[in-house]
């Protein structure tokens, strides 16, 4: 099976660690995930501000780089909905009818990466080790868009020395929604300020999500609050084992600068 | 006597009023969940409920399809059952045709049964301009009016007040209108309502006309459906001499036993009661029972528009239930007032730019008052996609200005220069990986000068100026990394040196 990782443009830019997450816990389940270098972005951003026009190069670039492969994993429930669900919108705009069948190849090929391991690998296990009080919040497009359900959760459960604990109202939405965040700053935060009190009340160390964008802002509102409660994206919780818990790439420890 | 919403501010504007305004920020919190577990638990107990959906959906469609010839079937119906049907292009044909009624009534009052269609239309306020009083009986709508308050909910247009609120309400301003409260009114539910309904029983017994909408319209009988819970409406239908009713021609459903879905589906979607209270039916006259003279109005007033648009109408499915705005988190923590029109909430963000068009900066900025978090969509008892047509409007926003010559204000010319500039960055790798050394090397100079340690070790980004501000004004930001991931899977062979 050739497997390719579809890093999304904002892991690319400011999350490499998740990239570099899923990388390292796929090749331990024995998958030699590849990188194809042509890829860039969804189109998420575009489609979903109104500019669809704008979005056809970028979902031709999508589909050009992706071709050929018979999985496409992807680190965000997100962009994973974007390809599955409105990649055959932007395609029809487009009236290119080679970029419709391109669409329609690739789209179902593309998993979120709890779908991909529960589904496609068939595990739940994945040997990971992690002795933290975590909650975790189900991402609005995880669960409604995509339907990634309890896959998730039910790799957490399976990680040794985790503390789960439930987070209240978790099905409500954080608030992103993209450039909702900052063409609505006000509501967004509002609804920010609400998860990060559910997340708090939890008394959890760790925020688990499966997109950085949502925890992005759950946590930069976290942060700002000086709550003492960090976010971390789903692979990086599943990646980690007794080896590297403690190790520079582990949770929770010390002064890791932005050169680290 | 109630305001209007001709000149509220676009909705971002708007929203930042309202999240301002705590006891509001408190009362909905409060009614939205309680509403919204109410129905998630009556729903709960449908076991086929999906299927139930699947049929909701398919009779409005089946009935959309064809909806010319089911509303001549309906018309001829009506009028075999005595009653005169009228047809209105737009809300001043529609209010003159009532009014126009009433006139020859010699009424100077009508009464009125909860109706959307007549608050889309503006009805009282042009009834009031020829002279005619409309009083609304629907206890929540009796509230807003009495208040000279705006409707901030579908269902319960007076959500945003609280029983301390309501009881100050009646106290000053019943007695202007008719009989007064009573002295010892108190906050209790029960007397609040024993109140309101002596309030309105005078005003049921003198009025000679009635004017209503409707939940529904069977073509093939030719029937008039009015689902509510007060009872209230039941007096309005049956006590008048005249009844005219204002219909949304998208409210027509091809026969009797189409009803049988939709009613299911309605109450637990919209109160999250099992069955309704009152479920009123009628055709035309019947000699000797109930009004005598019965006026149906048709009216199109931009559904047309909405039809011809393939994503958007199956908006035109929507029967009202207000579940979507029950769930919607950006509704619980703005109320309705911000968006600016009779329909607040995710179905009002579609339906006022598909039946007006996005000409305007307000209704443009509608369908951008969501996170698509599509929680709307999964309770949706006629299963709108709510969050999908909220993109294609956006889209629609966007091509109204594609071309234009100048520039829209603002933020709209930035968004559109940023949304450009990172389409041709996105449509090329090279290009991505070009952005992505000078982010990196930004990441570098924030990240030395960061006085700021996002929780795990990493450094923030600090205040942004410009757009920026608008993340950075509440939320901290990582400073980007020095190193992306694709500079790291080059650098290190994927990791495997
Ligand atoms: S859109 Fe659906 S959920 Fe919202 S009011 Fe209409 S029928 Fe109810």
């Amino acid at each position: 099976m050739k497997v390719a990782l579809q890093i999304t443009c904002v892991n690319d830019a400011m999350f490499p660690d998740t990239g570099k997450a899923v990388v390292r816990l796929l090749r331990r389940l024995g998958v030699d995930v590849e990188f194809p270098r042509a890829q860039t972005c969804c189109g998420q951003p575009m489609v979903n501000t109104g500019y669809l026009d704008e979005a056809v190069p970028v979902v031709r670039t999508f589909v050009d780089a992706f071709a050929g492969y018979d999985a496409i994993v992807t680190p965000s429930g997100s962009c994973a909905g974007s390809a599955r669900h409105q990649h055959s919108i932007v395609a029809e705009r487009s009236g290119d009818p080679a970029l419709v069948a391109a669409v329609a190849q690739i789209a179902p090929r593309t998993y979120e990466l709890s779908e991909f391991l529960v589904d496609v690998l068939g595990v739940t296990d994945v040997g990971a080790y992690f002795p933290h009080r975590v909650t975790y919040h189900p991402t609005c497009h995880s669960l409604r868009m995509l339907g990634v359900g309890d896959r998730p959760l039910r790799l957490l459960e399976q990680v040794r020395g985790i503390e789960l604990v439930d987070l209240p109202h978790d099905t409500e939405c954080c608030g992103f929604g993209g450039t909702f965040a900052v063409k609505n700053a006000d509501t967004s935060i509002a609804m920010g300020a609400d998860k990060a009190r559910h997340v708090r009340d939890t008394g959890a160390e760790v925020l688990v999500a499966g997109d950085n964008s949502c925890l992005m802002h759950i946590g930069g509102v976290l942060s700002r609050q000086r709550a003492g409660v960090r976010v971390m994206h789903l692979a990086e919780v599943l990646v980690a084992t007794e080896d590297s818990e403690g190790d520079s790439s582990g949770p929770a420890v010390g002064a890791r600068k932005a050169g680290a | 006597m109630s305001g209007t919403f001709v000149g509220m501010p676009a909705f971002p504007t708007a929203a930042r009023a309202a999240l301002g305004d705590t006891q509001l920020r408190r009362n909905l919190a409060h009614a939205t969940h309680t509403i919204r577990d109410k129905r998630a638990r009556v729903v709960a107990e449908v076991e086929d409920w999906e299927e139930l959906r699947l049929a909701g959906a398919g009779v409005k469609e089946a009935a959309l399809r064809d909806l010319a010839t089911h509303l001549e079937t309906l018309e001829a119906a009506l009028t075999r059952a005595g009653a005169t049907v009228h047809w209105a292009r737009d809300a001043e044909e529609a209010c003159a045709i009532v009014a126009a009624i009433a006139k020859r009534h010699g009424a100077d009052e009508v009464v009125k049964v909860k109706s959307m269609a007549t608050q889309e239309i503006g009805l009282n306020e042009a009834l009031e301009a020829v002279g005619i009083a409309a009083w609304e009986t629907d206890l929540a709508e009796l509230i807003v009016q009495l208040g000279e308050d705006l409707p901030s909910h579908i269902l319960v247009p007076a959500i945003h007040r609280n029983r301390a609120e309501v009881r100050e309400i009646f106290r000053r301003r019943m007695g202007a209108v008719g009989r007064p409260a009573p002295d010892d009114l108190t906050d209790e539910p029960a007397v609040l309502a024993g109140a309101a309904r002596e309030h309105l029983r005078e005003k049921f017994l003198r009025a000679k006309v009635g004017v209503s909408g409707a939940n529904f319209a069977v073509a093939d009988t030719g029937t008039l459906v009015v689902v509510e819970s007060e009872g209230n409406g039941r007096m309005c239908l049956t006590l008048p001499e005249v009844l005219v009713s204002v219909v949304g021609i998208e409210k027509v459903v091809a026969t009797w036993s189409d009803l049988d879905p939709m009613l299911r589906l309605l109450p637990r979607s919209s109160t999250g009661e099992r069955m309704n209270p009152y479920t009123s039916t009628w055709s035309g006259v019947t000699p000797g029972d109930g009004p005598q003279e019965v006026h149906v109005v048709l009216l199109d007033n931009g559904r047309t528009r909405a039809l011809a648009d393939d994503v958007g109408r199956q908006a035109l499915r929507c029967i009202r239930c207000s579940a979507c705005l029950n769930v919607c988190p950006v509704y619980e923590r703005v109320g309705g007032h911000a968006y600016g029109s009779v329909y607040p909430g995710p179905i009002g963000a579609i339906l006022n730019p598909l039946l007006r068009g996005v000409s305007d900066e307000q209704t443009a900025s509608l369908p951008y008052a969501s996170s698509l978090c599509g929680a709307c969509f999964e309770v949706c008892p006629v299963r709108i996609d709510i969050p999908s047509v909220l993109v294609d409007q956006r889209a629609a926003v966007v091509d109204a200005h594609r071309g234009d010559r100048i520039p829209r204000r603002g933020s709209h010319w930035q968004e559109a220069v940023a949304m450009r500039a990172a389409a041709w960055t996105f449509s090329d790798a090279r290009r991505l990986g070009w952005a992505e050394r000078a982010s990196g090397l930004a990441g570098r100079v924030l990240g030395r000068f960061s006085r700021t340690t996002l929780p795990g070790g990493r450094a923030a980004a600090g205040r942004l100026p410009g757009p920026g501000a608008a993340w950075t004004g509440a939320r901290d930001l990582p400073a980007p990394p020095p190193e992306s991931f694709r500079e790291w899977w080059d650098r290190t062979d994927g990791g495997r040196s």
